[in-house]
């Protein structure tokens, strides 16, 4: 971990197994806020339920740790009644693509100005190693016993679907590539999706350091992530996992641009004078005449 | 047809019947409206069946010299507008029912069954006029004539009324409802009803109200600024309202994908320091029942509208019930104190809704308001909705150095902070956790934590105020209501008139006040009435106060009682005998 980073925290005992890939993914997110010069009490690091949900627990921001998979609705409902807070929702791929699937689609086609970094290490840790959403077929488990025959999830290309304002991928053994995918996504204004591949060293002896090492590259170049339709394609893809910004669309509105309480005001709710004169009218409004 | 004559002094009921998609809403807005507007007391009701188009449904308008608040059963006028309506309000007809119609329309094969059938050609007169769709304006033109509401006044409200559909069809819509009003006045004149009541001329001046308004107006007087809710009879109509009216107000109104996201949403909102509402019905708070969990643990502020319909399942989705009392006494697993308001009248769900968000905030605990499909979609006049307060107590704090969420303190209140307010890291945490909010195992903190949530109970007891109680105080009979039922209850004793029966009725649920063991041991008898099936209610007071209650007074038929069904049921309890 970084020294002397305003988003450490004291004394903390991490409930993570050594050599968790939480652990880089973690120093990755300070180094992040740390260059962007963030504050740490304007960062809110909101989490659902999982070993990678945790992590709010080991960062120096403003936390909300809620339910399993309702990471997104609190973080949508921070972000609009707040829009000065930078608002960064975590979770695993259990939290976010199974339990909290349905928030995924909507939150995307909302589009709140928020950041949200998925865990993906295949597999469940918490319950103790059955099967996520990400989960490679064949992949045998307690529950799974005989592998895993159900589709695997493709959250970018899902995402990139329905025209999501970000979607990256990055992978925690490329310490500075996944730094600077969630800078990028924390500066983006808009819903900002990033899948990020990490091995559980307990659960998932598949899908280890060396394998996410073997199998994956960085986009390169001549990838244009404002082409949706390649975009899809290279998501699509079989094979190996690709590390960057496949999808990136500015055009799209953000949720807090089409809310009526900040067309002419941009201060918090919180700290607005409640108005009883109008509510007065209102209801003399409704006097017979 | 006979020469019957119906003849009223005190009050009328009239009875709409018809089909979805008729007319019978439009109906009872302008006779509601017009009929207030003239001089007198009015009160409606609704049920109506889970369907867009055809069924039968019907409207309940009761008019009055004095005010009203709850609906009579007997069907004094009765305006059918479709051959099947009859035979669904059938056992609201009696021999002095007095039925008016389009004798074309209602018995196409000429055999007219009602001996107190008043026709009028309706369809056919409409139709000469240009559009048999004016049929119904003429309708209340009709029975506003018998009423003696002046013409300038139903003239000026459906100019008001039609005004945006443009003057050909605000002209032909007068112009029929001042053919209705002849037409009713030659029944007059053949003398076939006499409707003498007195008037009371101040009510022109007076607020005409839905519960449904009521409680959106008591969210926004209680500084709601933040609303998110999936939609869901009977409830949708709170979330309508401050979608059409909130934004004025900077209110942020978001219809989510589901329940669950709706409750997840007001905690965050409230933990930005927002004030957030959900509006649902029984199988939506279901679905948010985790949450509610979350409120408990996380000590998140939360305010739930909850507008009870008949389950279990989706049960009967357009219809009432008092049933969801223990679904929301006992909702969310684990342990942690809530409130629970029940309003009975406009004025009590506008102060109770404005009270529930102060509440939840004081306490750091989530605050329901339990409604029921009668309530919301009833309507009627009030002289004054409440008092709007002129400031909102907002009892977060800004944080400072050494900030601590959950300190533990003697009351079990720690001071909440929002982050982004005073430089501190604002911490708020689902597992159990430590004074810092943080994910903690040591197993006597967790007592500590549930003993400090749970110790809010005492104050949050302090602070509420006492149930109602009106009637003699050496009372030997007493008569519990809560929420909608109340003021039916309330006209009953009334009538009852009996100076052994009191009548105590409760708009807090939970916590409920200390000594009250003492106030129902005291009476010989008590009886409970509500709207569901056991008595949820009366078995709550039984567990609190160890007092039995055997006497119950039960509907569970998807319609909310009636005056005369109390009366009977209670005059039916008391002539029982014994104890």
């Amino acid at each position: 971990m970084t020294g002397g980073s305003p988003f450490d925290m004291d004394d903390t005992d991490v409930a993570w197994c050594p050599g968790c890939g939480n652990f880089p993914l973690l120093a990755s997110l300070k180094e992040a806020l740390d260059e962007l010069g963030k504050d740490p009490a304007e960062v809110v690091t909101v989490g659902g339920i999982g070993q990678g949900a945790k992590l709010p627990h080991y960062i120096n921001t403003n936390i909300f740790v809620g339910l399993h998979g309702r990471a997104l609705p609190p973080a949508t409902a921070i972000s609009a009644s707040n829009p000065n807070l930078t608002v960064i929702a975590v979770g695993g791929d259990g939290d976010m693509y199974a339990e909290g699937g349905n928030h995924l689609v909507h939150t995307i086609r909302r589009n709140p100005d928020i950041t949200n970094l998925v865990h993906n290490n295949m597999v469940y840790g918490l319950t103790r190693g059955q099967a996520s959403p990400t989960s490679q077929k064949g992949f045998q488990t307690p529950v799974q016993t005989g592998g895993v025959t159900l589709g695997e999830f493709n959250p970018l290309a899902v995402a990139i679907a329905l025209d999501a304002s970000f979607v990256a991928r990055a992978f925690v053994g490329d310490r500075e590539g996944t730094r600077d995918i969630i800078k990028q996504a924390v500066t983006h204004r808009g819903y900002a999706l990033v899948d990020i591949l990490q091995p559980c060293v307990t659960f998932n002896h598949t899908n280890t350091y060396q394998y996410f090492r073997e199998n994956t590259y960085r986009l390169g170049d001549d990838h244009d992530p404002t082409d949706r339709q390649a975009a899809f394609e290279l998501a699509s893809k079989q094979g190996k996992f690709g590390l960057g910004i496949y999808y990136l669309n500015k055009d799209r509105p953000t949720f807090n641009d089409g809310l009526e309480a900040y067309r002419t005001d941009p201060a918090p709710l919180f700290e607005r004078t409640y108005d009883p004169v109008k509510i007065s009218e209102l209801i003399e409004s409704k006097r017979s005449v | 047809m006979t020469g019957s004559v119906l003849r009223r002094s005190v009050d009328v009921n009239i009875l709409l019947a018809g089909q979805a998609g008729q007319g019978i809403q439009t109906l009872e807005t302008i006779l509601t409206r017009v009929l207030n507007a003239s001089g007198y007391h009015v009160h409606s009701t609704r049920e109506i069946m889970s369907r867009i188009r055809g069924g039968q449904n019907s409207t309940t308008i009761r008019v009055s010299s004095k005010p009203v608040r709850a609906a009579l059963r007997r069907a004094d006028l009765l305006v059918p507008l479709h051959p099947g309506s009859l035979n669904h309000v059938k056992d609201r007809m009696d021999d002095e029912t007095l039925v008016m119609g389009d004798a074309e329309v209602l018995f196409p094969d000429g055999n007219v069954q009602v001996p107190t059938f008043v026709d009028i050609p309706f369809k056919r007169l409409a139709g000469e006029m240009g559009n048999p769709l004016f049929a119904n304006v003429m309708v209340a033109g009709a029975v506003a004539s018998f009423l003696g509401v002046e013409e300038d006044i139903l003239g000026r409200f459906l100019e008001s009324r039609f005004s945006s559909k443009g003057k050909d069809i605000t002209e032909g819509n007068v112009k029929a409802a001042l053919r209705g009003m002849a037409l009713g006045r030659e029944q007059m004149d053949r003398g076939r009803l006499v409707l003498d009541i007195p008037r009371d001329d101040s009510t022109a001046r007076d607020i005409m109200m839905t519960g449904t308004e009521s409680v959106a107006l008591g969210a926004m007087a209680g500084g709601c600024n933040f609303l998110a809710s999936y939609p869901m009879s009977p409830a949708t109509g709170v979330m309508s309202f401050l979608a059409r009216n909130g934004g004025d107000l900077g209110m942020v109104v978001e219809q989510t994908e589901d329940e669950v996201a709706a409750l997840n949403m007001v905690l965050g909102a409230w933990y930005a320091g927002a004030r957030g509402l959900v509006t649902t019905s029984g199988g939506g708070f279901a679905l948010m029942e985790e949450a509610m969990s979350l409120s408990g643990v996380m000590e998140m502020p939360a305010v739930i509208h909850l507008s009870q319909r008949p389950g279990p399942g989706t049960g009967l989705p357009t219809r009432t019930e008092q049933g969801d009392l223990e679904l929301v006494l006992h909702s969310g697993h684990g342990t942690f104190p809530r409130f629970i308001f029940a309003p009975g009248t406009m004025e009590e769900a506008f102060e109770l809704t404005i009270r529930a968000f102060d509440m939840a905030d004081r306490f750091q605990v989530p605050a329901v308001i339990l409604t029921d499909q009668y309530f919301v979609d009833m309507q009627c006049n009030l002289k004054k909705l409440g008092d709007v307060p002129s400031v909102v107590d907002r009892h977060f704090i800004k944080a400072g150095d050494g900030y601590r969420r959950y300190e533990i303190t003697p009351d079990g209140v720690s001071p909440r902070g929002v982050p982004g307010y005073g430089g501190q890291p604002i911490v708020a945490d689902s597992h159990e956790h430590d004074q810092d909010g943080h994910i903690n195992e040591d197993l006597d903190l967790r007592v500590r934590m549930v003993d400090k949530r749970l110790a809010k109970e005492r104050s949050m007891i302090e602070s509420s105020s006492q149930p109602e109680l009106t009637g003699p105080d050496d009372h030997s009979v007493l008569v519990i209501s809560w929420g909608s039922t109340g003021p039916v209850v309330a006209e009953a004793l009334g009538l009852l008139d009996r100076d052994d029966t009191a009548h105590m009725h409760f708009t807090q649920l939970w916590p409920l006040p200390s000594g009250l063991d003492g106030t129902l041991g005291k009476a010989d008898r008590v009886i409970v009435v509500e709207g569901n099936p056991t008595g949820q209610f009366a078995d709550l007071l039984q567990n609190t106060t160890g007092v039995p209650i055997p006497h119950r007074l039960l509907k569970y038929t998807g319609i909310q009682f009636y005056v005369e069904e109390v009366l009977e049921g209670v005059n039916g309890l008391l002539s029982e005998g014994g104890q």
